[in-house]
């Protein structure tokens, strides 16, 4: 197998596409995981709720109404991870299971107890795209300008006076209250923002592959954490316009190492697995650094030391 | 300015580690006044400083401020008009954002900016940060884009002094704030502390635990025991005390001796 039988103009595209989809929900990570620094295990739930709502409301014939539909969607279920954890005293990673939990079910009620929804000769925003742009590029397009906008809207607002404020409520919580800043207010908008964009990316998918599954969610927050940490490696810190860039980057690039495995024949079943050690790899990076930095200056101690003996010995 | 009315916090109730941290605590501070407190390790400094600030409720008492009863006001309400400084100068300011980002947020508590939630960092408040800044006569107004995190202790705890003070509070609260900086810098903050609080005239509480500090700053000193105010000693009877007399008025009033290691042994 040649190098240009794997690296086809199709998969480049089809990976740029999920990539951008898959983007959203690491950028609803990035505000969660690495700006408030809270661990939101709603997302698998609200990815599967945005992508139920949108396929929902696609169905009553409103594909642009559903992208508004599943962003409000995602927000309540934000609202309510964040509403457990500041005002019942919940820990925030037990607030975001529960939140989990709870939107199975009322996932299947939104897909009217059926497990999987299709809308396949229903209108959505790509088949709309297909009429008005054409070519092959339109879903590309598509995806495009609603990542950019969503970008766009995150690298304006967490530089407005409360993007800074919910910032700082994950840089340092006793700082925050001592500058008149409410954490339970800035916690609960990290997280409906958060979710709200997880559902958004929920909707895009339904609408992309024309049907909504129960299960779909399903290690979404590893696949996403793969993509935020893959983003943050590249890029590095900075500011807040360049770490989105990062995210997005990092996620379609993540897609593109999963295509080139299903090229190569990997089981898709075995996605998960492989996605679950980028993440495991990726997170204990540094600690394992140390180690081995550790374990060199130990070892050439040792060395020294023994050389030093022998040496005693010769003598 | 800050009147405490009989306060009294009693930590772990009914427990063995039950710990009475202040009992009917009163105060009275007049606009204006710099008072230095002073006391051995779990005289009920800090948590005085807690109950004023808000982060537990009292069992009773109430909390005066400003003629406003603040009692039951949440922490991120009071801290509009009180400034709070501690000991760790990594917990007044966020490390990863800038320091521009950093005095933007403090400048919230200016009434004015907290109904603009969906407003950036004007050019005019960027100028006004800088102004500011250069006064701490640190270079930090080159560096507005920066980290805070890669400023050191003193220029953190300088910084953090700066972003109390930027909206006048009604009282500003020092909980050793120069104690873990080393000495040549723990005196520029402290002559910065001296320098803001005289201009802006700002109502002041600080705690230290180096007694020649506390006799040489301020207009009165109060000393505290076992959740008690020992010792309260202002204008002229504090300005002609020395570290002698402070130590045999303690004794005398506290009925032992006093016992703070920390306090007896530095000399800077």
């Amino acid at each position: 197998m040649d190098l240009s039988s794997i690296f086809t103009v199709s998969l480049f595209r089809s990976a740029l596409e999920t990539g951008c989809i898959y983007a959203l929900v690491a950028l609803a990570l990035f505000i969660s995981f690495s700006i408030l620094n809270i661990a939101d295990l709603t997302t698998d739930g609200c990815y599967t709720l945005g992508c139920a709502v949108g396929a929902m409301v696609t169905l009553s014939g409103h594909p642009f109404l559903a992208l508004f539909a599943a962003l409000f969607a995602g927000a309540c279920a934000g609202f309510v991870t964040a509403f457990l954890q500041t005002r019942m005293g919940v820990e925030s990673i037990l607030a975001g299971i529960i939140v989990n939990t709870g939107l199975y079910t009322i996932n299947i009620m939104v897909m009217k107890f059926s497990a999987v929804v299709n809308i396949f000769n229903y209108d959505t925003i790509f088949r709309i795209a297909k009429r008005t742009i054409g070519g092959e590029w339109y879903n590309v397009i598509v995806i495009l300008i609603v990542v950019l906008i969503v970008a766009l809207f995150l690298a304006w607002f967490l530089n407005t006076r409360l993007g800074l404020s919910i910032r700082a409520t994950g840089d340092n919580s006793s700082m925050v209250k001592a500058s008149s800043i409410n954490p339970t207010f800035t916690i609960t908008v990290g997280l409906c923002l958060s979710n709200a964009l997880t559902g958004l990316a929920g909707c895009l998918l339904a609408q992309y592959q024309k049907s909504c599954d129960i299960n779909i969610g399903t290690g979404m927050v590893t696949i996403a954490l793969a993509s935020l940490i893959i983003g943050e490696t590249l890029i590095g810190k900075g500011g807040v316009a360049r770490r989105v860039c990062g995210v997005i980057l990092g996620s379609c690039l993540y897609r593109i190492i999963v295509a080139l495995a299903i090229r190569l024949h990997v089981p898709a079943e075995c996605l998960k697995l492989v996605s679950a050690v980028i993440v495991a790899v990726a997170i204990a990076a540094p600690h394992l650094k140390k180690k081995a930095a550790y374990l060199k200056l130990r070892l050439a101690v040792r060395k020294k030391r023994l050389a030093a003996e022998k040496e005693m010995e010769v003598r | 300015m800050l009147r405490l009315e009989s306060i009294s916090k009693t930590f772990n109730p009914g427990t063995v580690n039950e710990k009475k941290a202040l009992e009917n605590v009163s105060l009275h501070l007049k606009p204006g006044d710099f008072a230095t407190i002073i006391g051995s390790n779990g005289a009920g400094k800090s948590t005085l400083f807690n109950a004023i600030t808000g982060s537990f409720i009292l069992d009773s008492g109430s909390v005066i401020l400003d003629g406003k009863d603040i009692t039951f006001a949440r922490e991120h309400v009071r801290s509009r008009v009180i400034g709070h400084l501690f000991q760790d100068p990594l917990l007044g300011t966020a490390p990863h954002m800038t320091i521009e980002e950093n005095m933007a947020l403090a400048y919230l508590r200016a009434g004015r900016s907290r109904h603009a939630f969906f407003s950036r960092i004007s050019s005019q408040e960027k100028k006004k940060f800088r102004e500011q800044l250069s006064m701490l006569d640190m270079g930090l107004e080159d560096r507005m884009k920066q980290p805070v995190g890669l400023l050191s202790g003193g220029q953190r705890q300088a910084l953090t002094l700066l972003m109390a003070t930027m909206v006048t509070p009604k009282i500003l609260l020092l909980d050793e704030h120069t104690a873990a900086l080393d000495p040549a810098t723990a005196g520029k903050v402290l002559a910065l502390t001296k320098e803001i609080v005289a201009r802006q005239q700002i109502t002041c509480l600080m705690v230290t635990h180096n007694m020649q500090q506390a006799l040489d700053l301020g207009n009165r000193i109060l000393m505290m025991d076992g959740g008690h105010i020992v010792l309260d000693v202002e204008g002229g009877e504090k300005a002609a005390m020395t570290t002698a007399d402070l130590l045999e008025q303690f004794q005398k009033n506290a009925g032992k001796q006093f016992d703070n290691d920390r306090v007896l042994l530095s000399s800077d």
